[in-house]
């Protein structure tokens, strides 16, 4: 007899796909004048899936489906996370998709099935469920990408993306099968335990499985050296899509690497830190550095997102909970800048002309004050400074690996950051210095406006209450 | 209202600057709406300074320990305080900046055309930040303050400087970036060997020599650059040419200051044995700022280069009388050194705001800072001209002005501790005298050079007002510094102590 209230823990997935699957039919039936029914729909789906997901917050740790499936605090938060995370995305896109003759169904569908693969990854708690949730997301994905199929830009790097993933996957599931061959399990904590049982394991064919696993984490998140994808699918695809693939996804990311590394693999810090700190170092700078010659927005912040990652993975390397919390802090509150920088470049761009050179942002000030100051915010949130979330980001990471002792790399990801400062003090010059080159009116909607004024405000309130996030990812991740 | 004093000096103006913000600008800068922005700002920071006389009144000269002290949770997951209190050193740069920002704003009052509101936001905001730095008491407090101010002045160069502001300012931003995040690193050291963010356990806590060596020179890279010091002084002088007036004001009165009061908070009390160790190297940096930079003010063209060429070699004096405390420990000397040092921080605020207020009076008739483009401006400015003699003898060191105060204590102080320090030291009074007066000569005295000159009419009643009361600062303290001494004489004594321990 089959427990039927094991259910209950992946309720909010099975609404999800019951409500996609609704919206995906229910979208066929709507004329292309009344295509914002869908867009309604999709964010009471979006809606439905957090009540659902508050109604059934996890008392503790459960496993279900014979363990292959996973809830506990970390699922919690981060499911909530990207859920909001993928509902500011949709808020974001309408207009810009409307603007731009691109208001279709599959945008919201797409998206929402790629939320149902995130949150099938920070919920797995096997190999081939995570492997099943990350396909998911990344299919959903390269479709997003292509969805703009008359533009050669959003083909093309779709294709890149595509192929790329599609190798980075094949890593993934590479490195999976020797890891099973080698412990015999597919399931974390039995990995764990078998781990422990017989340290003789712990040898070279693992550590190869390891490495490849490695390789596919990060992909993901778009590390060096395996980063080569990430600006040119954030140049082509179209802004909202942008916005899409720079949010909730890094959140998923996050997890994917706490789930494999530290759920199953947490004893064998030794083999799987060295790896993690070389890329990580390597995106740190890489990133930093390159983000700074950059001329086209969109690339710009691809680059910092690698910078970024680089903390978040040096958070990770301490192997202490206060690391995995950092990055999990990290993580969150940098998707909240992200999603603010992406959403400045769709309320610039209009019908036909997107917002995407760091020159349109020339005399922000002078059009409008007020996004000027939330495109500051935001922009300083990421370089770290003060009052801004991203301070505490920064001040949390580098604490928690100089509490592991890393002196020298605590200095590296502080004077990295210098550079870093660099590219965003650019573009509040361009937008506070120069006189306008564009006069033309911000043509955004008033939802569109207040989202983003929302964001702006958020990274400076986060920062002047940043203690909460913090104690929850302590939480969350303290065993 | 005593209770919170503080927080009524950090918040109040910042407050007043986010009201100018919401208000924007009108597209007339001579609109009512325009007016009722000054008036705003003016009435806020006037409003600001005249609660900090609080500060003195209600101050108790007899007790080196904190005073208006707030404490509140603020981050309990990482044990952060918003934790502010005063001492002798803090209360008397809180009075300055106070006391500086109506002049800043009545200085630009009409000169501002575009954008005033967010200029005099960018001010009031700026101000509430620097009472919060020179108020923190909680290490991670104080760093959000200090590096959340860098963001107004950045953008008060950048949109209101000269030419070259765009360099300027990134130059200014990313110079005191590089020192400030090494000092984050050692404040997060300091915070996980005592597991909090109070400053008062940083002072107390044992740290091991190498350490403190470490921590030393973390300090060093953010206070040295924010003096600066000579060699990482480079990004003042363009910062100070390219800025507003009033943004060069407010730069070298107050922000100067902080890393001479970031010495005094953190480097001696906190790692007295690094600073021990590495005194006789900060002596050397500090005369060779004295003299070497004096040289250089001697040969600049530019009267705002000069200037902030001479408040260089003034900041000289300030880290010289604070680092010869171990060549005389015990003696009088030292508590002499250090309250010369801190004398003549406030001193030079005075002298080195007003001699850029009047560079800005100049700026705003003839629009050249070029030395040459002046001469016999007393024929067509009497008035101006008194002042600027006054401001200048004073930044001379003429006794009876703020100038020679400050630095004749750090002269005698340093002569106890080696008459050859004592002999650069007093190269000053040499240097100083020529190049200012050099300058007073060609652009004030001689005969009207240019045509531009002989058109220039006397200052306004504004700027007469803010000359005036700043005359009026520069020789009550220069005749009668006592109150400024006994305010700071015994956190100074305290101070001394401290260094004097060895905590390892």
């Amino acid at each position: 007899m089959m427990d039927l209230t094991q259910y209950i823990v992946a309720a909010p997935e099975m609404t999800l796909l019951g409500l996609i699957c609704i919206v995906l039919v229910a979208d066929l039936f709507i004329e292309q004048e009344r295509r914002i029914i869908t867009f309604w729909m999709a964010l009471a789906s979006l809606g439905a899936t957090l009540c659902i997901l508050l109604a059934t917050s996890p008392d503790g740790r459960t496993e279900v489906f014979s363990g292959s499936y996973v809830s506990d605090g970390l699922s919690q938060v981060l499911k909530i996370s990207v859920t909001g995370f993928v509902a500011v995305a949709f808020m974001y896109a309408r207009d810009y998709l409307r603007a731009n003759d691109l208001h279709k169904g599959e945008f919201y569908t797409l998206g929402l099935f790629g939320l149902l693969g995130m949150m099938i990854m920070i919920s797995a708690n096997s190999l081939l469920t995570m492997y099943l949730g990350l396909e998911t997301l990344a299919l959903s994905q390269y479709a997003l990408v292509a969805f703009d199929r008359n533009n050669e830009n959003s083909a093309e790097s779709a294709m890149k993306y595509f192929v790329l993933g599609a190798i980075a996957s094949g890593a993934l599931l590479y490195g999976i099968s020797w890891v099973y061959g080698v412990t015999g399990s597919i399931q974390f904590n039995e990995i764990a335990a078998a781990l422990i049982d017989d340290p003789a394991m712990n040898s070279l064919p693992l550590w190869f499985g390891i490495a490849f696993i490695v390789v596919g984490i990060a992909f993901k998140f778009g590390a060096v050296p395996f980063h080569m994808w990430l600006p040119d699918v954030y140049h082509g695809a179209r802004s909202p899509v942008t916005l899409y693939v720079a949010s909730a996804p890094k959140i998923a990311a996050f997890a994917l690497t706490i789930r494999i590394l530290v759920d199953a693999l947490g004893d064998l810090h030794d083999v799987w830190s060295g790896m993690i700190m070389v890329i990580a170092v390597l995106s740190l700078l890489l990133g930093n550095i390159v983000a700074i010659a950059q001329t086209n927005i969109k690339r710009m912040l691809a680059y910092s997102t690698i910078a970024h990652v680089g903390f978040i993975l040096l958070a990770i390397y301490t192997g202490t909970e206060e690391g995995y919390a950092a990055g999990m802090f990290y993580t969150l509150t940098y998707v909240v800048a992200a999603a603010g920088a992406f959403g400045m470049v769709i309320l610039l761009s209009r019908r036909g002309f997107e917002a995407e050179s760091l020159r349109d942002f020339k005399g922000l000030n002078a059009r409008s004050p007020w996004f000027a100051l939330m495109m500051m915010f935001l922009m300083m949130s990421m370089a770290g400074i003060p009052p801004f979330i991203g301070f505490f980001g920064k001040l949390n990471a580098i604490s928690a690996v100089l509490g592991s002792g890393y002196t020298g790399l605590a200095i590296l990801m502080m004077l990295a950051s210098v550079p870093g400062l660099y590219y965003y003090l650019k573009v509040i010059w361009y937008m506070y210095f120069e006189e306008p080159e564009d006069l033309a009116v911000l043509q955004a909607n008033t939802d569109t406006r207040l989202v983003m004024s929302l964001n702006g405000v958020a990274v400076l309130a986060l920062g002047i209450v940043p203690g909460w996030l913090w104690a929850l990812c302590l939480a969350v991740l303290g065993g | 209202m005593v209770d919170n004093l503080l927080s009524v000096l950090i918040w109040l103006p910042i407050a007043g600057g986010v009201v100018l913000l919401a208000m924007g600008d009108g597209n007339d800068a001579a609109s009512a709406r325009a007016n009722a922005m000054r008036w705003t700002a003016l009435a806020v920071s006037v409003l600001t300074f005249v609660l900090s006389i609080g500060l003195y009144t209600g101050f108790d000269t007899t007790t080196a320990a904190m005073q208006f002290v707030e404490r509140a949770p603020w981050i309990d997951a990482i044990d952060v305080w918003y934790y502010l209190g005063v001492d002798g050193f803090s209360a008397p740069l809180i009075l300055l900046t106070t006391f500086i920002t109506p002049l800043v704003v009545i200085a630009g009052w009409d000169v501002i055309k575009t954008r005033p509101a967010q200029y005099f936001a960018a001010f009031l905001i700026l101000e509430g930040l620097m009472n919060g730095v020179f108020s923190a008491l909680d290490g991670l407090l104080f760093y959000v303050f200090w590096e959340a101010m860098l963001v107004p002045m950045f953008l008060i160069i950048g949109v209101w400087g000269g030419e070259r502001r765009v360099y300027a300012t990134l130059k200014f931003f990313l110079y005191t970036f590089l020192g400030s995040v090494l000092m984050l690193v050692a404040f997060i050291y300091l915070y996980r060997l005592t597991g909090s963010f109070d400053m008062g356990r940083w002072m107390e806590v044992p740290v091991s020599l190498t350490a403190q060596k470490m921590i030393f020179i973390a300090f060093l890279l953010a206070f040295a650059i924010k003096v600066p010091m000579w060699p990482v002084h480079t990004w003042l002088p363009d910062a100070h040419v390219e800025a507003p007036t009033g943004g060069s004001v407010i730069l070298a009165a107050i922000l100067l200051k902080m890393g001479g009061y970031g010495f005094v908070r953190f480097s001696l009390p906190m790692v007295p044995d690094g600073s021990r160790y590495f005194a006789g190297m900060m002596i050397a940096l500090s005369l060779i700022a004295v003299v070497y930079i004096g040289f250089v003010a001697l040969m600049q063209k530019d009267m705002k280069k000069l200037i902030a060429y001479s408040s260089i070699a003034h900041m000289g004096f300030v880290t010289l009388g604070f680092f010869i405390v171990w060549h005389m420990f015990g003696e009088s000397g030292a508590v002499l050194g250090v309250s010369g040092g801190m004398v003549q921080m406030v001193s030079h605020g005075l002298i080195s705001g007003a001699m850029f207020l009047c560079v800005g009076v100049l700026y705003d008739r003839v629009h050249s800072r070029q030395i040459s483009d002046y001469g016999g401006v007393a024929n067509t400015m009497p008035v101006f001209a008194a002042f600027m003699v006054l401001f200048a003898m004073a930044n001379a060191g003429l006794p009876g002005t703020s100038g020679f105060v400050g630095e004749f204590m750090v002269i005698i102080a340093s002569f106890k501790a080696n008459p050859w320090f004592a002999f650069f030291a007093a190269m000053t009074l040499v240097l100083g005298a020529a190049y200012t007066l050099w300058m007073i000569k060609r652009v004030v005295y001689g005969e009207v050079a240019n045509d531009h000159v002989a058109t220039l009419e006397d200052v306004n009643r504004r700027e007469f007002i803010v000359l005036g009361i700043l005359a009026f600062a520069v020789l009550l303290v220069g005749l009668w510094p006592a109150p400024l001494i006994d305010m700071m004489e015994v956190t100074i004594q305290h101070l001394v102590e401290q260094a004097g321990q060895t905590k390892y």
